[in-house]
This record gives C-alpha cells, structure tokens and sequence, in this order.
C-alpha cells in the first residue's frame, strides 16, 4: 500500500480484545494508522455500512480493497515482551533484522529485544546502535536494558539515561539477579523511571550445573536437573522486595506451578507485578528431553487424530532454560493465562547457531528459536477448547501491551496500523530451514501444525505476506 | 579383508563381487561370503531349530527354565540391537539371549587359542572421553577375541574444549572405515548422539550418569551365574547412585530378570523421583512391574540382601558438600563385615571397580569369601564379546536389508 492509499481489509473475523470486539467485520487503514473498523451485525453494520463510506468520502486517496475468506482472522500484530535478537555479538544466532522478519513471519509486531548481547545493552551507546540497525526492520523493536553494568549482577546500569534513551523495561535476563540488595536498590532506582523490573527467576545456587527439570525423566537420562523451587525461591525473595519497594516487577517466563501461586497471591495482595509465560511452558514437558513428547501439544494433536511421531533421546532443541516441566506446571501456566494472573505470553525467543545445539546434551545452548511457531502451536489449545481464541490474542496483544505501558497491541483508531492476518486452520510442517530467524532450533522441527500468519503489515505496510513467500520459494526452485 | 591388487573377490556362496554387496568377509582358503548369504544362513538356522540354541553349561539351562516359568516365551528371535545404548527397554527374552551366549564365550575364553572370526574384517573404535583403562581393555580384548580390527581413541578433553563436535569426530571415524564404535563419554547421551550420526553400530561404554549397559550386563551374568537366577532375589546397590550410571542400568536390567531393588545411600546421594521413575515404566515385553525400593537406612537395607552391589564413592561429593565427610559415609555406609552379616548366608558382595578400599568398602570384604569383584573384570570381556556380536549380526542384517 502506498501512503495515499486507503487500505479496506473486509470479510475476515476481527478480534481485537483492546476493544472486546470479535466478529466478521472491516478496518479501515489510512497514512499508517488504523482509521476505522466495524463488525457486522453489530447496530446495522454490514460491510458496505454507511460508517465505512464515510470514512472512505473523507478523504480523497485511492481506495483499495482487500476481501480476506470468512475463516481468516485478523488482529492486532502480537506484542513479544521477550526476545533475544542477539544483535551486536552474536550474529550468526540472529540479526535484528532478521529475528525482525521473524517476528513478522510469526505475526508479531512489536518485539522487546533482551540486553545480554556482546556487548550487553548497558549504555545509551549501545542502545543506540540497537535502535539504529532497528530502523525498518520488519518489526518494532523495543530494547530492554541491563539492570546491572554488563549483567555481572554488581553495580546498575545508567537506568535513567537508558530510559530516556527508550529503554522499555530493564532485565539481566539470562541469569538471575542474585544479590537481594542489588534487586532492591533496582527496584527503588527503576520506579521513578517508570520501567519495570524483569527478573529471570533462578535461584543459581539452588539449581547449579541444572539442564533440565528435576524429575523422573532427568533421573532416568542421567541428566542434572534443577528443581522447581529454584524458580520458586527466587520468586518468593523478589515478592518480598516489591513489598518493600512498591516498584514494579515482571517475572520473565514462569515455568512453574508454584511460581503462579505466588504471582496470584501477589496480585491478590495488590503488589505492582506482571508475569509471562512462553508457548513451550504451556505446552511441553520434560517427557520432550526423553523424545517421549507427551503433554499439552502432544495431547491436543492426538484428540485430533495426528498423534506425534517420538522424537529422541537427548534432543537438544529440547534445552531451554527455565527447563521444561510437568504435566502439572502446564496445568497451572495455562490456569494463569486464563484467570488474568500471568499477564503476557511471550516466545523468550533463543536462536542459535546450529554448532551451539548439535552436540552432547550437557554441552548445548539453552533457548528455542520461537516466534515463528508461537501461534500455531498455541492454537492447538485453542482448538482443544482449553483456551479461547479472544483470550489467546489478548495475552499477546493488548495484555503485554498495557503491563508494560506499550503503545501496540489494539486496532483502536489513531492506532499505528500493526495488523495481522492468519488462517487459522491452515496446515503446515514445521521446517526449520524455512524460518526467517536464523536460529532453526526448535524442538517442534517435522511436527504438523495448523494456524499460519498470512499477512502482517507494520504501520499499514506489508512486511510479511505469505502469498509472496510461496511464490518466492517456488521460483528459487526452479 | 584383502583390497590388494586388483583381484576380483566374489563371495563363494552366490557369486556376488565385492561391489555387488556392501561386505564380503573372508574365510580360510579362499573362501568369501557376503553380507546377504549371512543373513540369509542365519535365517535358515534360525527357522530349523526353533527353540533356543542348545548351551553347554548346566547354569544356562536352569536360568533358561526359571524364568520362563513366569516369562511368556516367545518364539521369535529376539531383536538383534544395533546399538546398546541403555538397558531400559530390553525385554527379558533379549536379556537371556545375550546372557547365554556369554555363557558360550566364557567357556571360549578358558581354551586362550581359540578365536572367533565374527568380526574379522570390521574396524572396531573405543572411542573413549573418559578415562577409563579396565573398560577400555574389557573392549579391546572382547574386540579381538572376535577377530576385530581394534582402534583405540583416546580424547582427554571434551569434545567442545578440543574444538571439534563429536558429530565432526564421529564422521572422519566412520569416513576411516569404523564400523562399531565403543563409546565413552562424560556426557549423558554421546553414544545417542554417535548413533545419529554413524552408520554402523554403537555400543555405549558408559555415558556420564546416564547408563553403562554392559557393566549392568555382566553384573547380571556375574550374579546369575552363583544364585542361578535373580528372580525373586533381594539385590541391594549401595552408595552414590545419584551419579551412578552402573546403577541406572543395572536397575533396568535387575528389575527385568525379576530381582527386587533396594536402593541405598544419604539421600543426598539418591536420584530424585526414582519412584515414579521405574513405576512408570513396566518391564517390556512382559508388562511386569519393576521392584524398586529406595531405603536410606542401610541396616534395613541389607537385612536378607542376596547380594550387595557397591558403588565407587568419589571423592568430589564430599567437595561439593553432599556428604559431611568421607568418614562419615564410611561409618554409615562403608560395607563391612558386620554389615554383610545382615545378609543372607553366602550373600555376593560386587563392585564395578575400581575400589576405595576402606571407604565404601574394607578391604576384607572385598577380598574376602563373598566377594565375586574378580570374576566380574574376567566375565566383562564374555559378556562383552556376545553384545559385540549381536551388534554385528544386526550390522549384517543391516546390510543384507538395505541392498538392492
């Protein structure tokens, strides 16, 4: 779409939970922004409603129209409030601009882009050389900043100057902040900046050489485990900070069940807090380390009929760090999405190279390659009937949004027009090669999956349509 | 096998060419058989003697008739593995095949001049990590004892300090001719890692706390061979078996052939949720609950044991604060002889070696009349030479299937 074209997306089903709308509706998209949208039956609307053409008479641009199948879904672009883009250090595990194009491929829009990279985003240099590779990539990218000097856990950052140079939260995500006084004193610093506080909870003493869940499965693989109270602990300690500090804290990628209580309880308590979870928490358990794949994903594919293949032993894409857990924390994250009290649900994003994954177990890197497999494997709950669609996209939507105080996430008018459009019942393989990201690690490599991103358009450009990415692959193959 | 010259080799049974098939082995005289006439003699003998081969050895054939009493024999022969990885999902049959021809090895291997040819021809690695001299020997000596072509590599640093991926290892052996490789690793899961990436067979020579399946195998052979049959049998494993990869299989193992398991040591020192672990996971093939019980106190424990398995105590897990001291473990835990008097009469007493001698064990109970800890090194190299050479048929069958 040009600048002085009016964009018309008709015929799909919108869901926007920012403003509890979900039906067959239209949008109207003019100079990058989100003009107008109506769902019909809803007080007389129907697609030629009298409100779209008077929009559309307002303005002397051209008109377009797009009319999308009645079974395709358009939304606000995802917001991920966790991603690591590993851009400077690290670029054979991911650019900016490519973990960009996979958000996009993966339907978000807005990305915020974890500070443990080489060197860490502990400075305003730094976070600006981000910013500037950022500039028109295919996402937003909204940096998160060091609360700690190098993330060594000793001194803080310039929090301030980082803020003002658009830092939107502050975390040493990777490891813990393992000095209680230093979480304090980042609690206390941070609250007037306005930022929240992102904890990667792990108690490192606690969990030690760990690679994976304390439990059967790493008993029977001879695998160190660490144990969900290693998250828990440090939960519980940086609750009792908050209660000191009345700052706000967001507790980065939840994998436990006793992690939700504690968040549950805090907010019932009216602490300052936010949480997420990942896809591959609510999804996953252990059982995946073992090749045994058993769980939520595994459970949801098989009432379908498309009972997964075994994996194997020791797969590394299985790595990731919190680990995968039980049955139970599944249970339990997905409780929390549904009852409000995990906030987000975020990909914590963790390319790779392929070197860093194609070794021993205990050798590998922790992290799973995730935004481009986010929606559809989550879709399988939703297929399921275990979580609704409208609760689905808020949780990555309007939901991050608003803990965060981001500007993203709503079709509301005046909104930048970050869109996307996804079919959910189309079916496709996972196949790593394929991704736009860099890092091909994932453990839901070959596994069957149904809901596809179509379309994604970024201030009302098109940064991803899938329709040109068939052809492309088509032509490159002749 | 000769590559010399340009001599055409067929194989003497169906007249292939060396080309026409992916090995031809060599006999005496001149004579060459290739991968398919193999599997196709093998099925032959298979189909003409359909209970199991006749054994020499009267402690074959008693085990043979205990166990299946309760096992359902099947008569079809038992997988032949291509790799032996873990113990876990051997069936009981599988465990008894392999046992039995170990018994038939151990006879072999009291005539020294005697050697067998099944794996003439083959290149045989001992891909070894880890340090370890008794298990790499145990190996090179099974190895050759079958007519191998043994190579031993020795890496003393891991693979990712040293730069190379064990993938990148594992693909100039098999580019070098390696047809079986015997893994060691400090890793839990190198060996799976090795049979990912190789085409020939995988024997996994202890992986980190993860398994060691021959150990567990010839431990088993080893007890059988003095209690007739562990079925039924009160088999206590004592010490560290948190990070006891001997223990993990050969619970497995033990379990299938019907013992019951009495695991014992601090509870620091025992694998979390081992309960749940081996509830969950019946024995296959016969669907059998695993006997399983963990007991820190160590009188309980082996109050009535059948045979005790120690286990090597290192010396770091009082570093890293599991134990408040070596002496501690060695008063409560150390077997003694009046803890081995809690034991039946004539209970074994075995150690996968080697020893701390006056910590997890006194020396003259690891001397003395219950212990069996020798005979294990001499029935590690039987036990060993048998998986080997199932190993080997499977490559054969391997091979055969995959011709055209």
């Amino acid at each position: 779409m040009t600048q002085r074209e009016q964009l018309v997306l008709t015929g799909a089903r919108l869901v926007d939970p920012s403003q509890h709308i979900d039906g067959q509706g239209w949008l109207l998209v003019r100079e990058g922004r989100v003009v107008a949208l109506g769902v019909v039956g809803v007080d007389g609307n129907d697609v030629d409603s009298h409100e779209l053409k008077a929009h559309l008479a307002a303005s002397d641009a051209p008109v377009r129209t797009v009319e999308l199948p009645s079974t395709w879904v358009l939304a606000p672009g995802f917001v991920d409030l966790h991603a690591h883009l590993r851009e400077p250090g690290f670029e054979g595990k991911e650019t900016i601009a490519s973990g960009a194009r996979a958000a996009a491929r993966g339907g978000f829009t807005t990305i915020c882009c974890m500070p443990n990279t080489n060197p860490v985003i502990d400075s305003r240099a730094t976070l600006d050389f981000v910013l500037a590779r950022a500039k028109g990539a295919s996402a937003r990218v909204r940096p998160i900043a060091a609360i700690s000097k190098g993330e060594d856990g000793r001194e803080l950052s310039e929090m301030a100057e980082l803020a003002e140079a658009g830092a939107v939260a502050l975390s040493d995500d990777g490891r813990p902040v393992h000095s209680s006084r230093l979480m304090r004193l980042a609690l206390e610093y941070a609250a007037p900046l306005g930022l929240p506080v992102v904890e990667h909870c792990q108690d490192e003493d606690l969990v030690g050489g760990g690679v994976m869940h304390e439990g059967a499965v790493a008993t029977m693989l001879g695998l160190r485990g660490w144990p969900a109270a290693g998250e828990d602990v440090m939960l519980a300690r940086d609750l009792a900070l908050v209660r000191l500090t009345g700052a706000h804290y967001h507790a980065a990628h939840l994998s436990t069940s006793g992690a939700v209580e504690l968040i549950r309880a805090a907010k019932a308590e009216g602490l300052p807090v936010t949480a997420e979870v990942t896809p591959h928490h609510l999804l996953l358990t252990d059982s995946w380390v073992a090749g045994e794949r058993t769980g939520p994903l595994a459970s949801a594919l098989a009432a379908e009929g498309t009972a997964l293949a075994p994996g194997w032993r020791y797969d590394t894409a299985t790595k990731v760090n919190p680990p995968l857990r039980t049955e139970t924390d599944c249970a339990a994250l997905l409780a929390g999405v549904l009852d409000g009290t995990i906030d987000a649900i975020a990909t914590d994003h963790a390319p790779h190279t392929l070197v860093d994954k194609d070794c021993e177990y205990g050798d590998a890197a922790f992290g799973i390659s995730g935004l481009e497999t986010a929606l559809a494997s989550l879709l399988t709950l939703e297929r399921a009937g275990r979580l609704p669609l409208g609760t689905l996209i808020a949780a990555l939507t309007v939901r991050p949004a608003l803990a965060w105080g981001l500007a993203a996430g709503t079709l509301l008018p005046g909104a930048d027009a970050d869109i996307i459009i996804f079919d959910p019942g189309e079916e496709w393989i996972v196949d790593p090669a394929r991704f736009a990201s860099h890092g091909r690690n994932t453990p839901l490599a070959g596994v069957s999956l149904r809901g596809r991103v179509r379309m994604t358009l970024l201030g009302g450009a098109v940064v991803y349509d899938a329709t040109h990415e068939s052809q492309e692959t088509l032509e490159s193959a002749h | 096998m000769t590559r010399a010259g340009k001599v055409a080799y067929q194989c003497s049974f169906c007249g292939k060419t060396q080309e026409q098939t992916k090995r031809l082995i060599a006999g005496p005289n001149g004579v060459y058989i290739c991968a398919e006439c193999v599997a196709l003699c093998r099925e032959i003998i298979e189909q003409e003697t359909p209970p199991p081969v006749p054994v020499p050895g009267q402690w074959t054939a008693k085990t043979n008739n205990s166990v299946s009493t309760s096992a359902p024999l099947t008569s079809a022969a038992p997988t032949r593995r291509q790799h032996v990885l873990d113990l876990d999902d051997w069936t009981p049959d599988e465990l008894r095949a392999v046992l039995r021809r170990a018994a038939d090895m151990r006879e072999m291997l009291s005539q020294p001049e005697v050697r067998l040819r099944t794996l003439q021809g083959r290149v045989l690695v001992n891909l070894f990590y880890e340090n370890s001299t008794r298990t790499r020997i145990s190996f090179e000596v099974a190895g050759k004892k079958l007519g191998a072509d043994v190579v031993n590599v020795t890496a003393s640093a891991s693979s990712v300090t040293k730069g190379e991926s064990l993938r990148d290892t594992v693909e100039t052996l098999q580019a070098l001719g390696a047809q079986i490789v015997v893994a060691r690793s400090s890793q839990s899961g190198a060996p799976d890692l090795i049979a990912r990436a190789i085409r020939g067979g995988v024997v996994n020579a202890g992986d980190g706390w993860h398994a060691h399946p021959t150990q567990a195998l010839l431990d088993l052979f080893t007890l059988e061979r003095h209690l007739e049959t562990v079925a039924g049998k009160r088999i206590v494993i004592l010490g560290d078996i948190l990070h006891s990869r001997v223990a993990r299989s050969n619970i497995w193992s033990l379990t299938a052939a019907r013992a019951e398991v009495v695991l014992c040591g601090p509870r620091t020192l025992l694998p979390p949720a081992a309960d749940e672990l081996y509830a969950a996971r019946p024995v296959p093939g016969t669907g059998a609950a695993r006997r399983v019980m963990v007991e820190p106190d160590c009188t309980r424990a082996l109050t009535n044991a059948d045979a005790i398995m120690v286990l090597r105590l290192q010396r770091e897990r009082q570093q890293a604060g599991l134990l408040p001291s070596l002496r501690e473990y060695s008063r409560r835990y150390g077997l003694n002889e009046a803890r081995l008097k809690l034991a039946k009469p004539g209970a074994l007493v075995l150690h996968p070696g080697p020893m701390n001698e006056g910590l997890e064990i006194a020396s003259s109970v690891a001397h003395g009349s219950a212990s069996v800890i020798e005979e294990q090194v001499t029935n590690g190299v039987a036990v060993r030479m048998a998986v080997l050479e199932m190993v080997a048929e499977a490559l054969a069958v391997e091979t055969a299937g995959t011709k055209e």
